[in-house]
């Protein structure tokens, strides 16, 4: 036994560590980050009292949520209500491991992937972990043994259950074009093809992935399930305190997951002035730092479109919502993967 | 087209955003008040420095929340606080039952009650809220206009 047997276990925690940390302090200061731009976008101001320009505000909100009671109902079902948010918050963190943040490097002998986990069948893990998201709602409804959750709950899972669908085959396209299931290798397909982000070769395909995040997030427009003034707050109306900060925190990280997805699949990933024409191998440092950068603008501005866009556009109502997801989105996937099908068989 | 109203929606917050806010930064900034703006009571006096109230309990009776208090008290010529026969030795207001309509400054003969505005009005507990006559009434003027 020596250091060399324990590497990919030495990587891989420093790996989680650094982007378990780096998640949730984005995630902490994305909900300032979207209370400020909703503010800005409504002509008015968003916090600005906890501390300079509403920097503590996030620190705030979490005190106040740890002071308040943890209402436990007499009849929920004890285990499944206390894992419930668990649940929907380890998707969120499992979904972001095979994501890369950045192109790869040598270091100690070894070339290092910049994401925490470098899965071949990236994709096909990626689906299997966001269709578990449903569970981490429906079980909370469930358990929660109240009837606003429970309707809240089975519109928001029939809703994330719809848009899976069309979520997964815009991915399709992407993988045919790509011709490998491994993000990293999805980033790398992006900048052979002259780099072209994916964005360009499928604007629908970049739509469908869109809106369909959106949809599997629970955001606006497609925030049904968390529409107070029907459900008195929906799946999470029994949960309290640092209960639903979990729920909470975990909604946030859903939102950067699927950013950082759009980012992956369809704008490029890493790529950015400075990563593309010194990729090789044997890096400098900059190469990294510049992806890391890109990679983190790119999020950024996705989840900026998060924001503008619950900022603009009113709920849709449920029925409509399915029929969108049914009759629209779906049929418009098969038909991207159709035409890029046989786009890729004739060229 | 939906996708061009989709586009016209996220026009219009975009300039919002660009827009400054028209937020009022309290306490920082004040709304500016109209003059007769209905806010706090104030006792006011004469030029002279003696007190306007001669404890007629007009105001008390004007109110329709029945929240003035008065005790009315002679001036002696010793201790002349006002300019007529009474004066208040004791008013107090209690700004939380008040409902702020002006009948009491409406009421007064010698216009001593006003409601001037002072919006300021908070505290933690009720108590404080019921103002005596030393916090209602304004300071004595300038001294040098003081009668020797």
């Amino acid at each position: 036994m020596s250091w060399n047997d324990f590497d990919p276990v030495i990587e891989g925690v420093i790996k989680s560590i650094v982007v378990l940390g780096a998640l949730f302090i984005t995630v902490g200061y994305l909900t300032l980050a979207e209370r400020k731009l909703l503010g800005r976008m409504q002509t008015r101001y968003g916090p600005n009292r906890a501390g300079p320009f509403g920097l503590l505000q996030p620190l705030a909100d979490g005190i106040k949520l740890l002071l308040k009671e943890p209402i436990l109902p007499r009849e929920a079902s004890l285990g499944i209500y206390l894992a419930a948010p668990a649940i929907s918050m380890f998707v969120a963190l499992m979904s972001f491991a095979v994501v890369p943040v950045g192109p790869s490097f040598v270091a100690f002998g070894k070339e290092r992937v910049l994401a925490v986990a470098n899965v071949n069948i990236g994709i096909l893990y990626l689906l299997a972990i966001l269709s578990l998201g449903v569970y981490g709602v429906v079980l909370g409804a469930w358990a929660s043994s109240n009837r606003y959750s429970l309707l809240g709950g089975l519109r928001s899972s029939a809703q994330m259950i719809s848009y899976e669908l069309s979520l997964g085959l815009s991915l399709v396209s992407v993988v045919v074009l790509a011709g490998t299931l491994s993000p990293i290798g999805i980033v790398q397909a992006q900048k052979q093809t002259g780099m072209t982000w994916f964005l360009l070769l499928q604007p629908i395909g970049f739509m469908l992935f869109a809106l369909s995040g959106f949809a599997e997030t629970n955001r606006a427009p497609f925030d049904l399930a968390e529409a107070e003034q029907e459900l008195t707050g929906g799946y999470h109306t029994e949960y309290a305190g640092l209960r639903f900060g979990l729920y909470y925190i975990a909604e946030y990280m859903n939102m950067v997951t699927i950013s950082a997805l759009v980012t992956t699949f369809f704008l490029g990933g890493w790529i950015g002035i400075g990563t593309g024409i010194f990729y090789t191998v044997t890096q400098a440092p900059w190469a990294q730092l510049l992806g890391v950068f890109w990679f983190l603008a790119k999020v950024g501005a996705f989840l900026f479109m998060y924001i503008w866009v619950r900022a603009t556009l009113p709920r849709i109502r449920y029925d409509q919502l399915m029929w969108f997801g049914w009759k629209i989105l779906l049929p418009l996937a098969f038909l991207n993967m159709l035409v890029t099908a046989l786009y890729v068989s004739l060229s | 087209m939906a996708l061009l109203e989709f586009a016209r929606g996220l026009r219009v917050t975009f300039k919002n955003m660009i827009r400054p806010p028209v937020t009022i930064q309290y306490p920082e900034e004040r709304r500016p008040l109209p003059e007769r703006t209905r806010g706090r009571h104030v006792l006011h006096r004469y030029e002279n420095g003696l007190e306007r109230c001669i404890g007629c309990f007009l105001c008390a009776g004007a109110c329709p929340a029945d929240c003035i208090y008065i005790e009315a008290a002679e001036n002696t010529p010793e201790n002349r606080v006002s300019a007529g026969e009474r004066y208040a030795r004791v008013y107090e207001i209690d700004e939380l039952r008040c409902i702020f309509c002006g009948f009491c400054e409406e009421a007064c003969p010698t216009g001593a009650i006003t409601l001037e505005p002072i919006l300021d009005l908070s505290d933690y507990n009720r108590g404080p809220l019921i103002y005596s006559k030393e916090m209602l009434l304004e300071p004595p003027r300038d001294l040098d206009k003081l009668p020797a």
